[in-house]
């Protein structure tokens, strides 16, 4: 399931990528004459308002929603690795510093201030995936410290110790490399849900701005013409539904192969 | 005998100490909240001079000190802080009302709808768990799973969405969007209203929870216990009975975890259905740039999860006697 899942997210990534050479049309490119098209052999996924491709704005769109999960995944995930080493390599106070911080991260909801905060912002890619990120640490933050609790206790941090490495070196070499897995699998699964978080924004009308299409903006613009023009709503959400799927399938199966001693029973 | 009397007395002072541990983590979200509404462009008044209603400076002036946002941050931290903790949370710029009341007029929406989606869920996941988990890689333990992986990878609004097209539009059984038909006020009424946005928001709660119930069931029934009960001849219904008196424990707490972001699905279920609850009010609050208000909700979200988390812990212990709470 998650090979699978991996050839499908590399096909459409890659189509997202190569949109510019593969895309029928210009992902703004207006033809008034065939304007609210259903699917047909010209335009697979219809046409929308302005007579533009769906297919083509679906491919585009890609580029930038698969860019700011990415992004917004490594963002959260680097944070999150580096606050939750650090309060579980030192312990004491900047342990307790940084996990009441956790706690307080934790406890404002996500989706509403993200909302206040991407009000602010002029809404280009990078400072997407930056708040959406920074708002998406805290639960890499908590497995880390638990898996760098129970490393630094290891002999082989203590024989590291005992020749004099310093503790930024100790947590580069040894304590991070042995937390690998958790931390890649959570950077897997945030991906998804940067990937969620990005569309509900743009469909709110916070996000991404048009005319730069993205999965979210693009549901924005279709919801008024639901009744009429339902693909228009229909393969934007299919596009983030399949491509969410498979990057938790991909971390399913990551979890799986790093972890023997998970057992997920099926 | 002993034992059993400093047992009885700890979870108490745990309460307690559960308790007074909130005061900081409440604390530091009011300071975080205030930064962000700080850091709005133009500051908090940025949005009323933008509206080109107070032209005349002196008007500005007044207004900015009436505000007191012509003080110094940590002053009008401390003054906001010492209003709210005393329950008023400031006077809305959008309406002129105080921010409390209209947070309190809008709650009853909102909890009837997380309490419908939220006991929904939790019927629907429990047979679903225990059937999946009974019948193991059936037809149906597939069925489930694919459709719970779906129902996670699902943009909550793209579903609502979708439903409301064939529910609401194709097909009309049910209405699109709002609580009641205007002229109609019967009960029947509101609850075939109440029936889209309740499913919608319980989606990805079935599809984790039921995940979830699965593999714990199916982890309980094969411990010893099981086995014993099995060799005693024990018909397989009272035997899964069994195991599900076990297996529900850690699903019940994650349950509990999950009421606090419940409120962060209100706020997309309740704009697209145009549910009149908090979520709703926030969204219109962010787009009049009324940030007394977005504070407030902002303020009560949280206060809301830190309550749940506190709920779940309880939950938890009270429920597996090996979770001692010292």
């Amino acid at each position: 399931m998650a090979v699978a899942s991996l050839v499908v997210i590399g096909l459409i990534a890659l189509a997202c990528m190569a949109a510019p050479l593969i895309a029928p049309y210009g992902f703004d490119a207006i033809d008034l004459s065939s304007i609210r098209q259903p699917p047909s052999a010209t335009h697979w996924m219809g046409t929308d308002d302005l007579g533009r491709d769906l297919l083509t704005r679906v491919l585009y769109g890609g580029r930038v929603s698969i860019l700011i999960g990415v992004l917004a995944a490594f963002i959260g995930t680097a944070a999150g690795s580096i606050i939750g080493a650090l309060a579980g390599f030192h312990g004491g106070r900047t342990d307790n510093v940084l996990m009441r911080m956790t706690d307080v991260a934790y406890a404002i909801p996500t989706l509403p201030l993200l909302i206040v905060l991407s009000s602010y912002s002029q809404s280009a890619i990078a400072s997407m995936a930056m708040i959406i990120g920074l708002l998406s640490w805290m639960a890499t933050a908590r497995v880390v410290r638990g898996e760098v609790l129970s490393i630094r206790e290891m002999p082989y941090v203590e024989a590291a110790r005992s020749i004099g490495a310093g503790g930024l070196r100790i947590i580069r070499r040894h304590v991070l490399p042995n937390a690998i897995g958790p931390i890649v699998v959570g950077a897997t699964l945030a991906v998804g849900n940067a990937i969620i978080l990005e569309s509900s924004l743009s469909f709110l009308g916070l996000g991404v701005q048009p005319p730069t299409p993205t999965w979210g903006n693009m549901l924005q613009d279709a919801q008024s013409t639901m009744a009429s023009k339902p693909w228009l709503t229909i393969f934007p959400g299919l596009a983030i539904l399949l491509v969410v799927l498979s990057v938790n399938f991909i971390g399913d199966g990551l979890q799986d192969a790093l972890d023997p001693r998970a057992q997920t029973g099926g | 005998m002993d034992a059993a009397l400093t047992d009885r007395s700890a979870p108490g002072g745990w309460l307690a100490r559960r308790l007074l541990q909130m005061v900081p983590l409440v604390f530091g979200i009011t300071i975080v909240l205030f930064a962000v509404i700080q850091a709005a462009p133009g500051g908090p008044e940025g949005a009323l001079l933008e509206s080109g209603r107070f032209i005349d400076p002196q008007v500005i002036e007044a207004y900015r000190h009436r505000l007191g946002v012509d003080r110094p941050v940590p002053v009008q931290y401390v003054r906001w802080l010492t209003a709210a903790v005393r329950g008023d949370l400031g006077i809305s710029f959008s309406t002129t009302r105080p921010v409390t009341a209209m947070i309190v007029e809008r709650l009853p929406a909102t909890l009837e709808l997380m309490a419908t989606a939220f006991g929904f869920a939790a019927i629907v996941a429990l047979g679903l768990g225990i059937f999946s988990a009974v019948r193991q890689y059936s037809a149906f333990d597939y069925l489930t799973t694919g459709l719970s992986f779906a129902g996670i990878a699902m943009p909550v609004f793209w579903f609502a969405l979708i439903l409301q097209l064939v529910f609401a539009v194709r097909l009309g059984w049910l209405p699109v969007a709002g609580t009641g038909t205007v002229g109609d006020t019967s009960l029947l009424d509101h609850l075939r209203h109440l029936i889209l946005p309740a499913f919608v928001l319980s989606v990805r709660y079935i599809a984790g929870w039921s995940r979830y119930l699965r593999s714990s069931l199916l982890a309980t029934l094969r411990a010893d216990y099981i086995r014993t009960a099995r060799a005693k001849g024990l018909p397989e219904r009272r035997v899964i009975v069994h195991a599900l008196r076990n297996a529900l424990i850690p699903v019940i707490s994650i349950m509990a975890l999950n009421l606090a972001d419940l409120f962060s699905g209100a706020v997309i279920t309740e704009t697209i259905f145009a549910w009149p609850g908090i979520g709703r009010l926030f969204i219109q609050a962010m787009f009049s740039r009324d940030y007394p208000l977005l504070m407030g909700i902002l303020l009560m979200g949280s206060v809301m999860v830190i309550i749940f988390n506190l709920i779940a812990d309880l939950v938890y212990g009270a429920l597996d006697p090996r979770i001692r709470h010292d």
